[in-house]
């Protein structure tokens, strides 16, 4: 069965009784015993609930995994699962990170012990020399946010593999429609559900899918034990948002690759980041390993005045965190999703003040085009009277 | 302002765009930003939704804090809230701690390095004894889960004051309705509020208040770190039971304490749990500590035969996990709420195989104790047959 048709059945003929296509909501907190030592399968609904149930069978199978966790948000996520580790544990992460990994990293987990190098994993080599003894896992973004570098996952996952280290990919930017870490050696892939898996702007999500008997039972452990399950009604929205991933999916990067060929050409921008970019660095491995480049562009203005005039005049895009929604979205990483990371880091990274990205959405790209551009012209003009 | 005025307006509950009564949900995840250089009040919704926003700020008002937090789930309360310690920290736990939290301490939060020490807070000089110069914060659960068992909170406050430990409570059991731990020295309370604050077995959710600023602005930053927050759906749901938890409380305490003192004189019984009958041995010291006894009560039938023949003949009762409920709750801790503990563990705390918890809901309390009369005729009927039956095959 294709992707397509696995998503936009989900749930469907799973209620027997009243034969709903749309499985329902169950606001179920405790499930009655049929007598003392029986269950129907369900007992507290942070243990198992019926509707959660639809959505984690639903990403499992698009992401070909064998068991789909969902948590309250993205964050819940990626802590639920950093609770494989123990103290004294190091791992390999992406150097060019989302912010909050980053802060739950160096502010919360470091103080209980857990080790994280931070790696460019373009760099086989820089990869395999940073690994220890006691390494147990890489962590791959890719593309990287926000300034799309292109990992190969399977020479990372190869590398680990032999090392004994777990991979784990941050798959929210592609999303398994475009790209299938699990099936190029992965182990784990998390998901900012919040993103294009939900694609509204409307809930806040997070999933983990696991290969493995042993992995996904350590994982239903910690999703249980933890308890940052994600409730009923949000299971149901993602479970919505997922039926039309695909379509969402094209949109979102044809207008993307109309958007980011416009913008080289305006003369206020100096860098576009974009891995549909036939002459972006990561196009190769980007096309060799997935089978798109998603809503994603980034792009740095010719000068950090300009960031401020070219919010203010943006009409049609919002000047907002997050990504991955119908709606077109604007954000300012320095300030907004890496303003956790030293300023130090952020700079050598390339995340500098003069950077700025878009989440396409799936509005028409001319008017995406012309807001932008009357944008840029009004921030260059802006730009030129201050100086 | 009264608690039950409280719980309707102790925060501007109405939505000052419209007048709407019922504060919206905000379905939203993002947040427009006007100005780059003003960032608006809410920007992510991890890091803050207006819903969840409007029930943390009535937990924190009705627990007399300085800032509450909503979170997905009592145990991801617990969890986060566990975070605020660091490697080689030391925590006294209450010893008959709800199972769950047993787990996450003793599976999760031991390979981080951080050492509990279980002991039975109900003897103040236990826990003192117990104080080590790493300890960092001490767990209570009073009355526990589910032997009922109280601590005296005040008392422990006062040794864990001289020693700058944190001390964290979870009220889950009684509800700031009828405790309020920050007023007796506690700087952290934690609720399963899918237990009597939603009260109605249809939200699973946690809650956490601290009673200053600055211990609310590290819980922040591990709330929006983490990301084990509450839904808006359910945000709203939970403040909607919130209004009327007076109401249900009164008439669930008024059951409970009916259902203990019938249970008390009832022959098949070896053992009732009640702190609001005078012979429990924490009466005294929970009538000084809380206002009511709460809705929760736990009773031993004396084996797990006659507990499980008991739960095949009750008509009324869910027999589900849980409690706290519109719906009157039996549970058998030692297979559901403490079956994450060891039966060596389980047995020392006093959960035996025939203790069966009852959380008192809304039914007619005459109508609960005609059935568990019906209940507890048939277990000695069906038993003393099975017993003729073995006399004669012999």
């Amino acid at each position: 069965m294709h992707l397509e048709t696995k998503l936009v059945q989900a749930g469907v003929g799973r209620d027997t009784i009243t034969g709903a296509v749309s499985f329902p909501v169950y606001y179920a907190t405790a499930y009655r015993h049929p007598s003392l030592g029986q269950s129907t399968g369900y007992d507290y609904t942070r243990t198992a609930n019926p509707t959660r149930k639809v959505l984690e069978e639903a990403i499992a199978e698009a992401e070909c995994g064998d068991a789909g966790f969902a948590c309250a948000s993205g964050m819940a996520a990626i802590h639920t699962v950093m609770g494989l580790f123990s103290q004294g544990d190091h791992l390999i992460v992406s150097l060019d990170l989302y912010g909050g990994t980053y802060r739950l990293f160096e502010q919360v987990l470091s103080r209980y012990g857990l080790q994280f190098s931070y790696v460019d994993l373009r760099d086989l080599q820089a990869f395999a020399g940073a690994i220890r003894p006691e390494t147990k896992a890489v962590l791959i973004e890719t593309p990287t946010n926000p300034l799309m570098q292109i990992t190969d996952i399977a020479c990372v996952a190869g590398i680990a593999k032999r090392s004994g280290l777990l991979t784990i990919v941050d798959n929210t930017f592609m999303t398994p429609y475009y790209q299938r870490p699990l099936e190029l050696g992965a182990d784990l892939v998390l998901h900012s559900g919040t993103k294009y898996l939900g694609g509204h702007n409307d809930v806040l999500a997070g999933l983990i899918v696991t290969k493995g008997a042993e992995l996904s039972e350590k994982v239903r452990f910690l999703h249980n034990s933890i308890g940052a399950t994600l409730g009923p009604q949000d299971c149901w929205l993602l479970v919505r948002g997922m039926k039309t991933l695909a379509l969402r999916m094209e949109r979102h990067q044809s207008n993307a690759l109309q958007v980011a060929r416009k913008l080289r050409e305006h003369p206020a921008v100096t860098d576009v980041f974009y891995p549909g970019l036939d002459d972006h660095p990561g196009y190769e491995i980007q096309s060799k390993q997935a089978t798109g480049y998603s809503g994603m562009v980034s792009f740095r203005v010719r000068f950090s005045a300009q960031v401020g005039p070219f919010l203010e005049n943006l009409r049609i895009i919002s000047f907002a965190e997050s990504l991955g929604g119908v709606e077109s979205l604007c954000t300012y990483p320095a300030t907004q999703t890496h303003a956790d990371i030293p300023q130090k880091i952020r700079e050598y990274v390339g995340v500098c003040d003069r950077l700025l990205r878009l989440s396409v959405g799936v509005e028409h790209p001319d008017d995406l085009i012309h807001d932008l551009i009357q944008a840029l012209d009004a921030s260059l003009v802006a730009e030129g009277c201050r100086r | 302002m009264k608690f039950a005025t409280k719980l309707l307006h102790g925060t501007s509950c109405f939505d000052p765009v419209t007048g709407a009564a019922s504060t919206p949900i905000y379905q939203a995840s993002t947040f427009h930003q006007a100005d780059l250089d003003r960032p608006g009040a809410y920007d992510y919704a991890r890091s803050g939704n207006p819903t969840r926003h409007a029930l943390e700020e009535a937990i924190a008002v009705l627990e007399g804090g300085a800032r509450g937090f909503a979170f997905a789930s009592g145990m991801a309360a617990i969890s986060s809230v566990f975070m605020l310690f660091s490697a080689g920290d030391h925590v006294v736990v209450a010893e008959d701690v709800y199972g769950g939290t047993y787990r996450f301490l003793t599976k999760v939060l031991s390979r981080m390095n951080i050492d509990v020490t279980f002991v039975d807070t109900t003897c103040v000089e236990a826990v003192e004894r117990a104080v080590t110069p790493r300890t960092r914060g001490i767990y209570l659960e009073t009355p526990s889960n589910p032997t009922l068992k109280v601590t005296d909170i005040a008392a422990v406050c006062h040794i864990a004051k001289a020693k700058n430990i944190i001390v964290i409570v979870d009220n889950t059991f009684l509800t700031p309705y009828y405790q309020r731990p920050l007023e007796l020295g506690a700087d952290i309370v934690i609720h399963s509020a899918t237990k009597f604050i939603g009260g109605h077995s249809d939200v699973v959710a946690g809650l956490a208040v601290t009673k200053d600023a600055e211990l609310g602005e590290q819980l922040y930053f591990i709330q929006n770190g983490m990301g084990a927050v509450l839904g808006a759906q359910d945000s709203w749901l939970v403040m909607r039971g919130l209004k009327s938890l007076k109401a249900r409380l009164d008439v669930s305490t008024q059951t409970a304490e009916k259902i203990a003192r019938w249970l008390a004189n009832h022959p098949s019984v070896a053992k009732v749990h009640y702190t609001g009958l005078a012979g429990h041995p924490g009466h005294q010291l929970q009538s000084r500590q809380a206002s009511g006894h709460g809705a929760v009560l736990s009773f031993d039938v004396g084996s797990r035969e006659r507990a499980k023949a008991l739960f095949d003949r009750v008509t009324l009762p869910i027999v589900a996990v849980s409690l706290g409920a519109v719906e009157t709750i039996l549970s058998y801790p030692a297979m559901m709420s403490h079956a994450a503990m060891p039966a060596a563990e389980r047995e020392r705390r006093g959960i035996t195989d025939g203790l069966i918890r009852l959380s008192a809901g809304l039914e007619d309390a005459d109508d609960l104790v005609r059935d568990l009369e019906q209940a507890l005729e048939g277990v000695e009927a069906a038993l003393s047959e099975s017993k003729s039956k073995a006399f004669s095959g012999a």
